[in-house]
């Protein structure tokens, strides 16, 4: 729909307050980049060890990635009310495809195209441009999330979940065992995993003072790819926001609300399905690779946490809200890898005990989860309708069900009596009186 | 533009809907037993029998949710039968839901925009990009939605979710949205229920007007006698899985085996079992 034909809707923020969230996501990316860039390294040095400590800027990194795969598994989840437990499979497979184009992996062959040029020309092995092995490793995620939702995704809910987790499981493995010993062949180098993985290269963008060539792991260069990353993120909420709304949206929610009917009005639940899964698998794949560029290696370490901790981002934030999953895989992803321990350390000053709080991280999260299920089931941000039907009961629910049609069928005789007098001066034609 | 352009090219006493000789058998259990039966273009017929007829079943295999044991469904003379339900309903055959069904959490206006989906043709790219096309058919979407929101009488609603409107405009809705799928058939599963009496007089008054008005055919299964006899040209009795009688409401009202199926043999009402 054209934004001129604005519609007047229930759910607040449509026309206003629609841009609100896009623009405070785009001046907190700049903000944080401006701070981190050139302000953290000018302030004085006690200021700059709180930061460091509290908010140190590879977290600030990881916690975008792990923004743009919850808003991926948002996608299957929150949209389409597929329940995803092996969504780790598509960072993985992401992350890898990043390093087999970006690494020194297969040494065999040289080719580059679009590399950094301070890899210099003669390294072994496949060196393709970040931004192309995005788009690659985006499309090769999309074809396995077909490959693997064409037979799991023709089952429902319980079965879906559980099957989705058994590819959750298998892909990391495939991973951990793809080397010469078991695969005959070496394809991720086992358990030692693929590094160096190339860095960010800036092209042209290089001869912008204060850009480096390439944007490797130097702390200097992080702000750069925190920038980097929050586009990619940007590119998954513009592309979630804009299906949302149209055609496929509309089905994605159809089927979450009621497959059968959905199929009886037309809609596909197969080609519905994948298209969720796959657009889910793009996101995973886009994040993936920003994971092996941001790590600089990549191992077989995605375990089935992962998974879970993506899903608790998307519930805790708020299912089927995009700005709701980034907020809480920020919160989390903060928390996991920065806050807890820093909550952790300082508790331990203040009180003079041992106690090693990030281990206790699961125990943390488990928590959070029973409390936000007893008091805020539809998540920090919630879609406006999931809180409906969290927070209010239908109006027709007790009208439908069974012994209250009688219920119902009373009150429609009230409502007759009242306009008894409208019906009988009535035309033939029904129902046209109040249609202007 | 009208919002379920049926053409017309089809010669009169066409079928809109035939079935022939459909089994469906669970287990050992048969269901259905070998009933045919047809839709011409443009009727209103109507399906009835005791609880447990097999009225449901049959729908179930019109609409595709079965696959019959055997036996053939054509819809518009095109073979559907074993074809899923969603391509059934592209090829025009909508349906509404005897406990309604709706898309709670959705508008009104999305719910039936959602039935527009077989013939709505964007796809990923072009609704990420919005293309000039896309923004079109969207545009010309919300207008046939609007449309259709109007015709059953529940415009002022359309931003409402589905959950929030009353009873009878639910129900309304649900005819929205079967309408959407541009359907030339129309399958209506006890949509009176609920009703009060007044407002299923004024039913049978509005599917005539959707048969004229929407060129669609209308098949109803119906408890409501007076609905049943008022708004059917032909009627078609169901009994324990066969079909025991068919045709107008008078000569089904006069059929002795319909009474029979409806009361019992052994019934108290001896004196009319005897005329």
């Amino acid at each position: 729909m054209s934004t001129s034909t604005a519609m007047p809707r229930p759910s607040a923020g449509r026309s206003v307050g629609s841009y609100a969230w896009p623009v405070g996501f785009g001046v907190a990316v700049v903000l944080v980049f401006v701070f981190y860039r050139y302000w953290l390294p000018n302030i004085a040095n006690s200021g700059e060890k709180l930061v460091a400590d509290w908010f140190p800027i590879t977290t600030l990194n990881l916690c975008v990635i792990w923004a743009i795969m919850a808003i991926g598994l948002n996608i299957v989840v929150g949209y389409a009310g597929l329940l995803d437990l092996g969504y780790v499979a598509f960072w993985a497979i992401g992350s890898y495809t990043g390093a087999w184009m970006m690494s020194s992996q297969f040494y065999q062959v040289t080719v580059h195209f679009g590399a950094p040029s301070s890899l210099g020309p003669n390294a072994p092995g496949l060196h393709f441009s970040f931004w192309l092995v995005l788009v690659a490793g985006a499309a090769f995620c999309a074809l396995m999330g077909v490959i693997i939702g064409t037979p799991t995704l023709r089952l429902r809910s319980d079965y879906l979940a559980i099957v989705t987790l058994g590819f959750g499981e298998i892909i990391p493995q495939v991973f951990q065992n793809g080397d010469q010993e078991h695969m005959g062949f070496n394809l991720t180098s086992g358990t030692k995993g693929i590094g160096p993985i190339d860095p960010i290269g800036t092209g042209w963008l290089s001869n912008l003072k204060g850009v480096d060539p390439a944007l490797g792991l130097s702390s200097y260069e992080l702000p750069y790819k925190f920038l980097v990353y929050s586009l990619i993120a940007a590119f998954c909420v513009f592309v979630s926001l804009r299906i949302r709304r149209g055609r496929l949206g509309r089905a994605w929610l159809a089927i979450r609300e009621d497959e059968l009917a959905a199929s009886m009005m037309g809609v596909s639940l197969v080609k519905t399905k994948l298209s969720a899964y796959a657009v889910g698998a793009v996101f995973g794949g886009l994040g993936g690779v920003c994971y092996a560029t941001l790590v600089g290696s990549v191992f077989p370490n995605f375990s089935f946490n992962f998974s879970i901790t993506i899903l608790l981002m998307v519930v805790l934030g708020g299912m089927g809200n995009v700005w709701g999953v980034i907020i809480g895989a920020l919160l989390i992803a903060w928390i996991n890898y920065t806050g807890l321990a820093q909550f952790g350390n300082w508790i331990n000053d203040q009180f003079n005990t041992h106690v090693n709080f990030t281990s206790w991280n699961f125990l943390i999260f488990g928590v959070i989860l029973v409390l936000m299920m007893l008091f805020r089931r539809e998540g920090l941000l919630p879609e406006s309708r999931t809180r409906l039907i969290m927070r209010e009961p239908a109006r027709t629910e007790l009208e439908v069900l069974g012994a209250d049609i009688e219920a119902a069928e009373a009150e429609n005789v009230a409502v007759a009596e009242e306009t008894e007098e409208e019906l009988v001066a009535a035309e033939p034609a029904p129902r046209d009186g109040d249609s202007s | 533009m009208t919002a379920a352009p049926v053409e017309q090219e089809t010669p009169v006493g066409f079928d809109a809907l035939r079935a022939e000789q459909i089994v469906i058998a669970f287990g050992g259990l048969v269901a259905v037993n070998d009933v045919s039966f047809n839709v011409p273009q443009g009727g209103i017929v109507s399906l009835i029998g005791p609880n447990g007829a097999g009225k449901t079943t049959f729908f179930n295999v019109l609409t595709g949710l079965y696959r019959p044991t055997a036996g053939r469904v054509y819809l518009d003379e095109r073979d559907v039968t074993g074809k899923p339900p969603h391509k059934i309903a592209a090829l025009g055959l909508a349906r509404t839901f005897q406990n309604i069904r709706l898309f709670n959490l959705m508008t009104a206006e999305e719910n039936v925009m959602v039935a527009m989906h077989s013939h709505l043709r964007s796809g990923i790219t072009s609704t990420v990009f919005r293309l000039p096309w896309q923004r079109r058919e969207e545009r010309r979407a919300h207008d046939t939605s609007r449309e259709l929101l109007e015709f059953v009488g529940i415009a002022k609603v359309r931003n409402e979710y589905a959950r929030n409107l009353s009873y009878g405009d639910q129900r309304r809705l649900e005819v929205a949205r079967a309408l959407a799928v541009q359907p030339k058939v129309l399958l209506l599963d006890e949509p009176t229920a609920g009703m009060n009496p007044q407002e299923s007089a004024r039913f049978v008054d509005f599917v005539h007007q959707v048969r004229d008005e929407k060129n669609v055919s209308v098949l109803l299964i119906e408890h409501d006698m007076s609905v049943v006899m008022r708004v059917s040209e032909r009627i078609t009795v169901l009994d324990r899985g066969e079909r025991i009688a068919e045709g107008g409401p008078d000569d089904i009202r006069a059929n002795e085996r319909v009474v029979e199926a409806y009361l019992g043999t052994k019934g108290t009402r001896d004196g009319r079992q005897r005329s």
